[in-house]
Order: C-alpha cells, then structure tokens, then sequence
C-alpha cells in the first residue's frame, strides 16, 4: 500500500513538472532551427517523449 | 480498381475481422482466461484516438500548426495524476458504476434527476463529436469514389446516412449482444485494442510514406514549408498562450469525462495495476501516431499548392495523388478504424445510460402497471439500449446535416470536449469535498451546461444558417453584452476559450456556492462518506447499520430475477449464499446485508439512482433520517480513530511488557546471585565454626587431654577464629564496596615505593616459605592519585597469593613496576602451577579459588581477588591475569596516571 502509494506520488509529481514545461510562457522559449528542424518541433516531442521515459521508469521498475 | 463495391467489400470485412475479435475476446472471458492484459487495456484507452486524431489532426495542423498538440499533451499530463483515476475505480467498484451519469447520481444520493441530467448532458454534448465520425468516414470514402470516379450516392441516399446505418447495426450486434446488461465487455475491449494497433500502423505507414517517399525527409519538409511561406505552422505563437492552456485542460479532462473513455478507463478495468502501464503506454501510443501529423499537413500543403483539397483529407489525398492506391486503402481501413472503435464504444456508454437513467425512471414512474405486468424485464432492457443507439447515430447525422459542413473536424470535436468538461467540478467535488450537495451538482451542471449551449453549441448551429445568427453577431435581443461568443464584452479569444472560461465560472461558482447555502439529505451524506473516504470507509458493521428495515425474501429475489433474468439472478444469489457459508440461497436471511447485496445487483443492470427506486418498492425501509446517518458515520469515524489510537497505544504496551521482561530477568539473575552468595558465604562461615565447635567440645568433654593435643587443638582454633574474623571482615568490605559505601581517602600515591614498603612487610612470609621475592621497579616518581591503604590490600593480596601457590623452597615470585601509556602497570608473577584459561575468568569470582577445594583445604576466603579487582577498577585501573597451566602466573593491574595540569 505504501508503495504503490508512492509510484502514485511520483507519478504526480511529474505531472505537475510537465505542466509548466508544455504550456506557456516556457513553450515560448524554444525557437530557430537545428539540422533543419524547427526547435518547436524537437522541445515539445523530446520533452513530451522524456515525461513519458520518466513515468515509464518510475511506474515499471521494481523493488525500487 | 477501387469500385464502390470492392470498398464496401473491405470495410465490412475488416468490421467482420473486429467482431472476430470482439467474440473471442467474450469466449475466452466466458472460459475463465481473460485477454485483458495491461498493454491490451492501455491499448483500448487509445480509443481517444478517433477519426479526429487520423483525419482531422493534419486539417488542423495545417491551419494551427503545432497547436493540434494540445489534444494529447493534456491527456499525458493528466494521466499521471493516476492517483485521480485509481480512487474513481474504486468508488465505481465498489458501487457498481456502470457510467459517468450513475458516478455523479450515485455519489449525490442516488438522484435520478441528476442521472436523467447527466445524461442528456452526455447525449447532446457528444452528438457533434459522432457527426464528426460520420464525416470523417464519408468523406474518406468520398475521396477514394472521387478518385475511381464513381458517385458516393446509393439509391438517393447519400453516404454518410448509410455510414450512420451500418455503424448502428454494427454497434448493436457489438454491444448489445449479451442479453445479461451487467457484464463488462470484455470482448469490445479486446476489438478497441486490435483497431489502435491498426489505426496507428496506417497512419504510420502513411506518414513514413509521405516523408520519406515523397518528401526526402523531414529536413527536407521543413526546409521546403518554410520556403513555402508556411514557417508560422511550426513557430509557438505566444499570443496563443491562453488558448493552448485551455485546450491542454479540455483534453486532460476529456479524457476522463467523455463517456467512452470513463467505460474503458474506469467501467471496463479490471485491474487497478493495469492502469501503471497506461500511464506511459497510451501517452507514447499518442506520441507515435502525432510525430507525422505535421509532416503531413506540411506535405500536404506543398503538394496541392492551394487547389483547395479539404486538409481533413490530405491523409488519403497525398498517397492517392502519387497512385499508391494500396496505401490508401490501407489509411481508409485505420480512419475507418479509428471512427468504428470511437462509435461502437461511445454509443454503448450512452445507450446504457439513456437506459437505465433517462427511460427505466420513466417506466418505472408513468406505467406501473407496465412494468409489473413483465416477469423478466432483461429482454426489454436490451431493447432499450438497442434503440438508443440507433438513435444516439441518428441524432449525429442530424448535426452533421444541421452544422456540420460549416467546421472543420476538430472544431467539431472540441464542442463536444467543452460539453464533458462540465462534469468536472461536480466530479472532482464528489470525489474529494464531502459537503458538496446534491443541490450544488445540479446547480453547478445547469450552469455550465447552458452557457455550453449558448455560446458554443447553438452558435455552430447559426454558423451553418439553419438558425439566425443575430443573438452572435448582435446578442441576444440585440442586447450588446449577450453576445454568443463575447459575453460581457470578453472578445480577443477563440471562441473555445471563451466557451471554458465562463462556462467553468459559471459551473464551479454555482456548484460551490449553492453546496455552501444548502444542506445534504441522509442518503447524500452516507454517499458523501462512501465516494470520498473511499480507501478507508469502515464498510461491514457501518454498512449495515446505515439500512434498517424490513423485507420479504421472495420479493426481493423476484426483483432481481425480473431485471437480471431468471438465470442470473440464481448464480449471483447462489454466490452470495455460498460467500456466507449458507447452502441454499432460499434459507438466506433478508437483513441489511442482503438488501445491499440486492440492490448492487440491480445497480449494475438498472443503474443506482433507478436500483434505489426499485428495491425501496419491494421493502419497508425506516427512514433513518439525516441526523442519525450522521451520527452513524461519526461514529464510524471515532472508531476508525479509536483503532488507531488502540494500535498505538497497544504498540507501546508491548514495548513497555518487553522492557519490563527484560528487567525482570536481570532482577531473576540478581536474586539468583545473591542467594548463591548467601549459601557460599554460609557454606564458608560454617567450616571453621565447625571445626571450632568439634576442638571445643573435645576439649570440654575430655578433661583428661594430653597438654601436647590441649595446646594442638587450641591452635587450630585460635587460626580458625582468625580466619573466621578475616572473612568477616572481608564480607564486611566486599559489601560495602558493592554498594558503594565504602571510605576512600585519595591522596598522591608513588606506587614503586608502595611496592618495595608492602614486599618489605610480608618478606618474613615469603622467607617462612623459602619463596625468592624479587622486584624490578623501572621508573621512578610513578605517582597516581588513588588510596594508599587500598592499594596496599591489593598488592599484599597478589602477594599472599603468590607465596600460597608456589612450591616451597624452589618458588620464585617477581614484582615490576613500570610506565605503560598513560598508566602504572604492576605485575605479580610467580613460577607456580598456573591457571587454566577457564579459572583465569573465574577467579575474580567470590568465593572462587584457585585449585581444586573438592580435594584440598581452602587457602584463602575466595574473597580476596574480587576484593582487589573493585578497588583497582575504583581508580579506572584494570586487573587481571595471564597464564597458562604450567607456566606460573602473571597478575597484572594498571592504575591510570594523573592528567597532567597544564
């Protein structure tokens, strides 16, 4: 109980990171180009992908 | 090649290929094996993902750029508040929840109006989001008949109606299947799974196609776009801000509330840990089948150069356009996909809550009669459910008819998310605010559902001209401020925008204020208790003290015979029977529990608000009234308290009984000691009184003694007296050192000239005995602060020792006194028998000697050594012995030095 309790926490701790990592004005940040892609672009699939990474993490590892 | 015919071939067998699934997955759950697995349930999730996400995402990519993002950001984001989610699950578990509309009637006191309101909300709300669906699939198959030139147009009907027909048909041989309402579907969840897969595979596919076919690359797309002039699709626009972070809550509340997605999250799970996969797996499915969609709007754009190609189709478009006709059906297959899953499950959460909360309430209340006169009421159920979702269907081609062609897909889509959104605060409230009442949810619903309806869902019906649009260009009644979508003057936000923030003002503000100002009735209040103490509620005892009432079993059993069918109803009571260890549900007794039990049943089929009403007609049941629930659930409370505060406080119990054993067994081994020293010291005191005593009474009784013996035997008792006196004294000494009364008088002590004064004293014993006494006294000046006559007592006893334990004439015994760290080490060795390792220990024990007493007379008083060892440990010195048997013996004490004054 208390550890499932505690993947629950973490899980939303991540979410209130992301929060404010995928909405503005942080998202008004990232701008230009790089190898021909727009910044735009790469932040929110790479910040995105990395939220998800993080939960996989937390939620799947064991005996943590 | 591609024929009408040959389409409709393909989309009914791949439909066919979804019922396949759909059966096995019923057969395997029937077996006992489920297929749902944690990636088969967070697959079906991803039945957010509808002809919206396949279609319409590239449309509106490529009219908003990267804000069609938003859809599925917030739906990861809210996700991992899975705490939210697990507490929802077990609320709906353990009241039998069938649907969002039973939640939110259940946990304000099994209300029907709010059940009746919920889902009308739901209903209306979601039409447009089905219109949307029946677009999206007569349009892909408009553009693949454009394509063969044929005419989308069968008999005079034109396709969408006939999309509409086969997805109802399809819906009610899907979901309606069962004649038992209660069961999950385990079978449409297995088939929801299989169509994410194929859905994100063609869009993949067409993606991948696009990009690297096409286009070289995403570089290359990018690069070209920009030079295209289409560079604002890819750059954030921070003037967007406000409209970015209400899409991102619409989606993350969408994602919970739209009815569909509250069935498979929430109805349909039936494993709270499946929900640790979904947390990442559905976002990353979301992820996956969003990394082309720009991509393909921007492909799609540069390709059609502003022939005016409708973006909602540039997924079918693009490929057809370069000849890849098998890739095209492929992408037909996954938004047909896409909009299947979507309809089938939307259709059946909304059937079964027009069902069992909009037409049984009504049944039950208008005939009567009606309903008495049917035994076996499941069959009509199904008949229900099946008419809703024919007419669910109907009523999506009538908006599409009304309003559709007027928006693009997404549009259509989000005034359906602004609709469910509504839910929220009495949701949220019912879940976390006890005080929040049924008046403030009905309140709060209104609120928020009229300004929907003013500001979002009527507009889209004036943007299409079927109804004036003066109450949005001019308010209504020309009154400036009533403006549809700038109420009050609140212009400069998209209409979406707009619609959120007062329709959540409005809901929240009423829902919170009129729960303030009104109060709960009884059953609200248990309800309260249930849905937010969810994790800790007492249950059990609580629960059947919140039912008082009587009921006759017959009636009851035929209740739930009526709704569940004769041979359900049998299983479940035979289930319960056997959970209480009765062996024939017929001798059950009807109290509380049974009542509970009955009306969980009829819950699952009937829905709770409609369940209530039916078994509140079969049994008299007292009214408790809300001060008495109260007070039950107060005391429900206290004892959760007084539990934990017993826990506690027995925690500590035991502590204290463990401290108290552990003491107890230490005094035991005191009491043991001391009576072991009584019993010595008695053993010791009585051998030479004895031995006095028998001399003395020789003496006394034999007058006639020779003068030798006379003087012999006075001897031995003039030595055993002394010894007698020795002992004394020493006990004497032992005790009060033991208890710490012994007198001390400290003073500067040289311990090399101490040596040498106390070998001086006893040399006439060692020279009696012929013993060789030498010394070798290293330092000089090795003074410590400790009692002079103390100090004397410990070495004259070595000393004795010694002389009492080496052979005559050959023994030898050698005192050194010497510097050792911060101390004086005195040693007494002798070349006497020696010590085994085991006496080395034990004769610093009382009364313990060296050699054997069994065998010879005592030497000493066993005193002596433990007498020495208290006084040198008084001064933190140490004493103890080496020796080896054999090897003479080496005693050893240490007294530590004075610290030096600086």
């Amino acid at each position: 109980m208390r550890r499932a309790s505690q993947i629950r926490q973490r899980l939303a701790g991540l979410g209130l990171l992301g929060i404010p990592l995928l909405t503005y004005p942080v998202l008004g940040l990232p701008n230009g180009v790089l190898d021909g892609i727009p910044v735009t672009y790469l932040y929110l699939f790479g910040v995105w992908g990395g939220l998800i990474g993080l939960a996989a993490w937390i939620a799947e590892r064991r005996g943590g | 090649m591609l024929s009408g015919a040959s389409i409709a071939f393909l989309a009914t067998a791949y439909l066919a290929l979804l019922f396949a699934v759909a059966r096995f997955g019923d057969a395997r759950a029937d077996a006992g094996r489920s297929i749902i697995s944690a990636n088969v349930y967070a697959l079906s999730v991803a039945v957010y993902c509808t002809s919206w996400t396949f279609y319409g995402s590239v449309g509106r990519a490529a009219s908003g750029g990267l804000s069609f993002l938003t859809i599925y950001i917030g739906p990861t984001l809210m996700l991992l508040f899975v705490g939210v989610f697990i507490k929802m699950i077990r609320i709906a578990k353990a009241q039998r929840i069938t649907s969002i509309a039973d939640f939110i009637a259940s946990r304000y006191g099994k209300s029907q109006l709010l059940a009746g309101m919920v889902t009308v909300i739901a209903v209306i709300g979601v039409v447009p989001y089905i219109a949307l669906q029946l677009k999206a699939v007569a349009a892909s198959v408009d553009v693949l008949m454009a394509h063969s030139g044929n005419s989308a147009q069968i008999a005079g009907l034109d396709s969408t109606f006939l999309i509409a027909v086969v997805l109802a048909l399809f819906s009610i041989l899907f979901g309606t299947r069962h004649l038992d309402a209660t069961e999950r579907h385990e079978g449409m969840v297995a088939a929801v799974a299989f169509e994410s897969v194929v859905k994100l595979i063609a869009f993949i596919a067409v993606g991948a196609f696009v990009t690297y076919g096409m286009f070289g690359g995403l570089t290359d797309l990018f690069q070209r776009a920009d030079e295209a002039g289409f560079g604002r699709l890819f750059a954030l626009d921070s003037g967007k801000a406000g409209t970015w972070t209400s899409l991102v809550l619409l989606s993350g509340l969408a994602i919970i509330f739209l009815p569909r997605q509250f069935q498979i999250i929430v109805v349909e799970n039936v494993d709270e840990s499946h929900l640790k996969r979904a947390v990442w797996l559905f976002p990353l499915y979301l992820l996956l089948i969003n990394v082309f969609v720009l991509p393909l709007a921007l492909g799609g754009l540069l390709s059609s150069g502003g022939t005016g190609i409708n973006p909602d189709t540039f997924v079918l478009t693009l490929e057809l356009s370069r000849g890849a006709e098998a890739l095209a059906i492929l992408a037909f297959i996954g938004g047909l996909s896409a909009a299947t899953g979507m309809v089938i499950v939307e259709t059946i959460a909304l059937s079964t809550m027009v069902c069992n909360d909009l037409v049984m309430p009504i049944l039950l209340r208008s005939t009567a009669n009606f309903v008495e006169k049917r035994n076996d009421l499941s069959g009509l159920l199904i008949g229900i459910r099946r008419a809703a979702i024919a007419l669910i269907l109907m009523l999506g081609y009538a908006y599409f008819r009304v309003a559709g062609e007027a928006y693009a897909l997404v549009g259509i889509g989000l005034i359906s998310f602004a609709a469910v959104a509504q839910f929220a605060p009495a949701m949220f409230g019912g879940m976390y605010w006890k005080q929040g009442t049924r008046a403030g949810a009905v309140a709060g619903l209104s609120a928020g559902f009229l300004v929907w309806l003013y500001t979002l869902l009527l507009p889209s019906f004036a943007r299409s001209g079927w109804i004036g649009n003066g109450f949005v260009e001019h308010g209504l009644f020309g009154i400036g401020w009533l403006k549809a979508q700038a109420l009050f003057g609140l212009g400069g936000m998209d209409e979406i925008s707009h619609c959120v923030w007062w329709s959540m003002l409005a809901n929240i503000g009423a829902y919170v204020g009129v729960s303030l100002w009104s109060s709960r009735d009884a059953v609200e209040a248990s309800q309260a208790e249930r849905f937010v103490d969810v994790f800790r509620f007492a249950g059990g005892t609580t629960e059947a003290r919140l039912w008082r009432g009587t009921a006759s079993l017959d009636a009851v059993v035929e209740l739930l015979e009526r709704f569940l069918g004769v041979p359900r109803a049998r299983q479940q009571l035979a289930i319960y029977a056997a959970a209480r260890d009765v062996d024939d549900w017929r001798a059950l007794k009807v109290d509380a529990a049974f009542v509970q039990f009955a009306e969980a049943e009829l819950a699952g089929a009937i829905g709770s608000a409609s369940a209530r009403v039916m078994v509140a007609s079969v049994t008299q049941e007292e009214d408790l009234g809300l001060d008495e629930v109260l007070g039950i659930l107060d005391e429900a409370t206290q004892v959760r308290a007084y539990s934990r505060e017993l826990e506690a406080k027995q925690r500590e119990l035991q502590e204290a009984t463990a401290e108290l054993r552990e003491a107890n067994e230490r005094l035991r081994e005191l009491d043991r000691m001391k009576d072991d020293f009584i019993s010595t010291v008695t053993h010791e005191l009585r051998t030479p009184l004895t031995s006095i005593r028998a001399l003395s009474e020789m003496l006394h009784e034999d007058p006639k003694l020779e003068l030798a013996d006379r003087k012999r035997f006075l001897g031995i008792i003039v030595g055993e007296a002394e010894r007698l006196t020795r002992l004394i004294n020493q006990i004497l000494d032992m005790a009060k050192l033991e208890s710490g009364r012994a007198e001390w008088t400290t003073g500067e002590v040289d311990l090399g000239e101490l040596a040498r004064e106390t070998m001086d004293s006893v040399g006439q014993l060692f020279r009696e005995k012929g013993v060789a006494l030498a010394s070798e006294i290293r330092d000089d000046g090795l003074v410590v602060l400790a009692d002079r006559d103390r100090l004397t007592q410990v070495l004259i006893n070595l000393l004795s020792n010694a002389v009492k334990f080496v052979p005559g004439q050959s023994g030898r015994v050698m005192v050194r006194v010497g510097r050792e760290g911060g101390a004086v080490r005195v040693e007494v060795a002798d070349n006497g028998p020696g010590l085994t390792a085991e006496e080395c220990s034990v004769i610093f024990e009382k009364f313990r000697q060296g050699g054997n007493t069994m065998t010879s007379k005592p030497q000493g008083t066993g005193l002596g050594l433990p007498i020495s060892r208290q006084i040198i440990e008084y001064f933190g010195g140490k004493l103890w012995v080496e020796s080896h048997p054999g090897e003479g013996a080496n005693f050893i004490f240490t007294v530590p030095l004075p610290v030096p004054d600086e």
